[in-house]
């Protein structure tokens, strides 16, 4: 998963510390697994050389946990755009695409657009799949049917979070 | 790019307070696959009902080649169905006292070909569908898959220009399944015939061209758009 672009979709309601920036990622994305200090600077570090975020502003006492981090024009138009472009097809894109999903409702964005634009990117690589699997022997078929029975997987867990969008929205928006 | 078969524009239908179409656009070219997909009760059957003439909507237009189908009579609609569209089921659509042939000859019979020709076009259906061996057995007779292959046999028969599959392998194992929609793919391909395939499933959407997503009532046919 993007760290940047996750940090960058939060950044867009509002300036934030890097302290905060990691609570809440980790909060609502780590899960199990916290971001690390040194990440949560080190992904700062980038995105202000590359012009994605500015420094708001320093709180007197020092310490770069006192930056406040804004977003720039250039770090929204990276977030759209990451937002809007569908994911490679792989297995286990569950997290990345459900923090996906939840930025686009922080930030009032399209979300079922995202998830429609994901399941063709699905469809698309099932039906290679099974063109290959028709015209093959049976290792082919065997194969292809291992891609195809995960691509299913996450297009059922598409389907089902499709379905519950507005609930999602009104949790995340609380 | 080929000319539109069949078009839908903003199709409404409500079953009393209930919208089951809000809205939806489709279309569909000769000899193109397209899966209509969504969740249970989002519309998809109700689509495909307005768009064979089944079920006449509240509102907005469907036209088959350049004709409107709310003006055509009942009678002239009830032909284009016979004659130019074929359909597929989930299930329970063979008529349980005729044999698999009979059955697979039974709309080229209303269409006044003669018994003998009749079955013998059926039989060559059932060949190519690889049911050879059901052709003198009634339905009940025979395994969900072999029944569900006579069934799109009996839908390609006439030499549809729409067929018309709702869930078409809803009832069978994968394995069948994926043999049924091979089948029914390579045929209407073959023939030319376009095929309106109503799917929940990823999979069975797979051996469509593309797919329309229907979300409450609502139908983006990303193609009609553009």
């Amino acid at each position: 998963m993007s760290i940047g672009h996750t940090f960058l979709g939060l950044l867009e309601s509002g300036p934030r510390h890097g302290y905060d920036l990691k609570r809440t990622f980790d909060e609502r994305f780590g899960h199990d697994r916290p971001l690390a200090y040194g990440q949560v600077y080190s992904t700062l570090a980038r995105l202000l050389k590359n012009g994605l975020v500015e420094v708001d502003g320093i709180e007197p006492g020092g310490g770069p946990e006192r930056k406040r981090y804004a977003i720039t024009d250039a770090g929204i138009t990276d977030v759209e755009r990451w937002l809007s472009q569908p994911e490679k097809p792989e297995p286990y894109l569950q997290s990345t695409l459900y923090t996906k999903v939840v930025l686009a409702l922080l930030t009032n964005r399209g979300a079922a657009e995202l998830l429609d634009t994901q399941r063709s990117e699905h469809l698309r690589l099932m039906r290679e799949l099974t063109r290959r699997k028709t015209g093959g022997d049976l290792a082919d078929q065997l194969v292809c049917d291992h891609a195809l029975f995960h691509l299913e997987a996450d297009l059922r867990w598409l389907e089902l979070t499709a379905a519950r969008l507005d609930q999602l929205a009104k949790e995340v928006r609380k | 790019m080929t000319e539109l078969l069949l078009v839908a524009t903003g199709l409404r239908k409500s079953y009393g307070q209930t919208a089951a179409l809000d809205n939806a656009d489709f279309s569909i070219r000769p000899g193109e696959v397209v899966a209509v997909m969504g969740p249970s009760g989002s519309g998809k059957s109700t689509l495909l009902h307005c768009l064979a003439g089944i079920v006449r909507p509240d509102g907005g237009q469907v036209r088959y080649r350049h004709r409107e189908l709310s003006e055509m009579s009942d009678a002239e609609r009830s032909a284009l169905r016979r004659d130019e569209f074929g359909f597929v089921f989930q299930f329970g659509q063979l008529v349980p006292e005729l044999t698999c042939v009979e059955n697979v000859a039974l709309p080229l019979r209303l269409n006044g070909v003669k018994r003998k020709e009749a079955e013998r076009r059926a039989t060559e259906w059932l060949d190519r569908l690889e049911v050879t061996e059901v052709s003198a057995k009634r339905p009940g007779e025979v395994s969900g898959g072999q029944g569900q292959r006579v069934a799109v046999a009996r839908a390609l028969v006439t030499g549809p220009r729409v067929v018309f599959a709702d869930e078409p392998t809803g009832a069978l194992d994968s394995l069948n399944g994926e043999r049924v929609m091979e089948l029914l793919t390579a045929a209407a391909r073959d023939t030319r015939a376009a095929v309106v395939l109503v799917t929940h499933e990823a999979r069975v959407a797979a051996y469509s061209d593309r797919e329309v997503v229907v979300r409450d009532g609502r139908a983006r046919d990303l193609e009609h758009a553009a």
